[in-house]
């Protein structure tokens, strides 16, 4: 039974000691030479101001919402997709007809601007 | 083979961890995310019968709680924008206007 | 059956929906389009009442068995039509009071229809399961519709928060019930009832059945969400949570207990009796001392679910037939008080006191009359609905051999007698406030709520005195 895992562990033995292998000689190899810039959180030389912990907009919560609900209802088109030429013509209507109420909601949400940011 | 009873018994422990953190904890959103712990466990219970039956009903009916969890959440999430934006606050124990 | 003969079957729900979803698009498009989704709302609901009637003679079952169709769902059907029909009445008014004047309002009210019809219809537990989430996620949203108010946020959180709870443990039940008969189909399950006789899996998933639809139905000791969120809420969606949204879970409890499970067994039966007596001592008696009276009818409403529970604990026939009838009056005397609630009702949050009822029998006779016909009603005096309605489930209780049953159910109909005759008395032998007296104007009654409470106070009274009316379509409901 266990045998069945046994390429993955493989796999995963391989990817482990790549990573490794890989950071451990960048360590040994590569030249070392700080200064400043260097050595700030983000090299291109911005300044990080201010802690992240930080209240964001409320506006955040909104685009979240959204997204759970249009994103989870991917989940009837995937066991579909695979079964679509299986359930012939009333599949395919019914399909479509999903599609258009989650369009309706769509429409409904652009018309009263939740996607705005302003 | 991974008996049936593993599955439920871990499904069993979930709802319980879930169904505790609905009653032990204050934060609106942390109760949500017991909700879908509660909620999860179920499907993980759905798919483990679905699997020792052999037929897919279970896995079938796992989609629909999926999509119900993200409604509700959805929801949840809005209902507690709304409080917050005149309460200040996602405390259940502060929001008691209305004797609990 | 083939599919359009399917297609007819559902038309009602079919119909709510698809006027679900034009009020969207319509919403979306129009600035002020209240008025219209308004009238479609209406037209819709009165056509899928129409459609919930023709379809009545089918008895069958539509799309590879998962929703009943004809007889019982129609029955449904028809009479969360017009529930939804008077709430959908009495909002327009009263949202424009409140200024949450919004047409979303109606799509919710559209939605959580479509959602009772496949609760009250579904021999499946999946559409079960879907209608009751339809259902309940639409009256969450409407628990909080009034969104610049504290008081509907916290009813909507409280709502979703326990009924969401509630769902996990319905869910749980399901899933058992699943495990242990390899199907979530009612009739399936029904015809091997035998099998799971010594199944403690299947039992266990009973168990969290019931108190899944307990929580749904707001039945000790799951009540507790039930008196907040109908005070919170705006008026006439807490008539349509209390009655509408009620009727639809017992609805499905009658389905799935009494037609899926053959009435389950004797253990289940008393403990089904034995949450009905808490609900009838603990609503009652706590109804006694509300002085709010959306508060009063909330834990009056409690008590009601304990006397539709009588019906379940007994099983039989005269039992089924009791829930159904009771689920109409109790829709029609329950949004009607409730409307009448919402027409007295001032902006913010006003004029909710039963104090404020003093002498209201005076200033507006028409809604005191209606006001009492609805106490008299919900007490259980004759000639109302509400008589006919507890002696069916009474009547059950003695001929399922529990009579100890019906005698809480009168004795907790006594004590509800107090604190409904106390509206009344307050509306006819109190004073009047001098301040109401002096600003008269401040009370002005809407046509359109006035209407839909004069259409539930004649239903009332019509099925009261002509109880066979109703009855005879509850001789053949599958």
């Amino acid at each position: 039974m266990l045998s069945e895992y046994l390429p993955i562990f493989i796999l995963m033995i391989f990817a482990l000691a790549f990573a490794s292998v890989m950071v451990l000689s960048n360590r040994i190899l590569g030249p070392k030479k700080p200064n400043p810039e260097k050595l700030s959180t983000y090299e291109s030389g911005m300044e990080p101001i201010r802690t992240a912990r930080d209240r964001f907009s409320v506006k955040f919560y909104l685009v979240a919402m959204l997204f759970i609900i249009f994103d989870i209802e991917i989940v009837f088109l995937y066991p579909w997709a695979v079964t679509f030429d299986k359930l012939g013509v009333l599949g395919y209507v019914e399909m479509f007809l999903f599609i258009f109420v989650l369009l309706v909601g769509y429409f409904y949400i652009i018309k009263k601007g939740a996607l705005k940011w302003e | 083979m991974i008996p049936l009873s593993w599955y439920l018994f871990l499904s069993l422990i979930l709802f319980t961890i879930g169904v505790l953190g609905v009653l032990i904890r204050r934060n609106a959103i942390v109760i949500f995310m017991c909700i879908e712990l509660m909620l999860n466990s179920v499907n993980l219970a759905l798919v483990g019968f679905s699997s020792y039956i052999g037929n897919e009903i279970g896995q079938m009916l796992v989609f629909f709680v999926l999509v119900v969890a993200a409604a509700e959440v959805s929801v949840g999430l809005a209902i507690i924008i709304a409080i917050f934006r005149n309460r200040l606050t996602v405390n259940i124990d502060e929001i008691n206007l209305l004797k609990w | 059956m083939n599919f359009y003969n399917d297609l007819l079957g559902i038309s009602p729900v079919l119909i709510v929906s698809l006027a679900g979803l034009i009020v969207v698009i319509l919403e979306a498009l129009f600035k002020k389009g209240e008025t219209i989704s308004y009238f479609l709302s209406i037209i819709s609901l009165i056509l899928a009442g129409l459609f919930a009637i023709y379809t009545y003679s089918m008895y069958s079952t539509a799309f590879n068995g998962m929703v009943a169709v004809g007889g019982y769902a129609s029955f449904f059907n028809f009479i969360f039509c017009v529930g939804a029909l008077l709430t959908i009445l009495l909002s327009k008014d009263y949202l424009a009071k409140r200024n949450i004047n919004y047409g979303e309002f109606y799509i919710l009210v559209l939605f959580a229809t479509a959602g009772m019809m496949f609760l009250a219809s579904g021999v499946d537990l999946i559409i079960t399961f879907l209608g009751i989430e339809l259902m309940s996620i639409s009256l969450y949203v409407l628990a909080a519709f009034a969104r610049t108010d504290p008081k509907s946020n916290e009813a909507g959180l409280k709502y979703l928060l326990l009924g969401a709870f509630a769902t996990g443990f319905l869910l749980f039940g399901i899933a058992f019930i699943y495990g242990s008969t390899t199907t979530t189909n009612l009739k399936v399950i029904s015809a091997n009832f035998q099998n799971y006789q010594n199944d403690f899996l299947f039992w266990l998933g009973v168990g969290l059945l019931l108190v899944g639809f307990s929580f749904k139905v707001a039945a000790v000791p799951f009540h507790m969400w039930a008196p907040d969120v109908y005070e919170g809420a705006p008026t006439p969606a807490s008539g349509f949570m209390s009655a509408v949204s009620k009727s639809a879970a017992f609805g499905a409890f009658v389905l799935v207990f009494i037609f899926g499970f053959n009435g389950t067994n004797e253990q289940v039966r008393y403990a089904i009796a034995i949450i009905s007596v808490l609900s009838m001592a603990l609503g009652n008696i706590i109804a006694l001392s509300q002085t709010n009276i959306k508060r009063m009818l909330a834990y009056s409403s409690i008590a009601h679910a304990g006397y539709i529970l009588i019906g379940l604990a007994s099983a039989n026939e005269l039992g089924k037939q009791g829930v159904l009838y009771y689920s109409l009056a109790y829709i029609l005397m329950q949004v009607g008080a409730f409307g009448v609630v919402s027409i007295v009702e001032r902006e913010e949050n006003k004029a909710l006191n039963i104090n404020d009822y003093a002498g209201l029998g005076h200033r507006k006779p028409l809604i005191g009359v209606l006001m009492s016909i609805f106490m008299f009603s919900l007490t259980g005096f004759p000639p109302f609905a509400g008589f006919v309605g507890k002696y069916y489930l009474f009547a059950s209780a003695v001929q399922a051999k529990m009579t100890w049953l019906a005698v809480a159910g009168v004795l907790a109909t006594l004590v509800s007698v107090y604190y409904y005759l106390n509206v009344v008395i307050n509306m006819y032998l109190k004073e009047q406030p001098a301040e109401v007296l002096n600003n008269p104007e401040q009370e002005k009654i809407s046509i359109s709520s006035a209407f839909a409470v004069l259409i539930s106070a004649i239903g009332i009274f019509i099925i009261g005195i002509l109880p066979t009316l109703v009855t005879r379509y509850f001789e053949k409901l599958f």
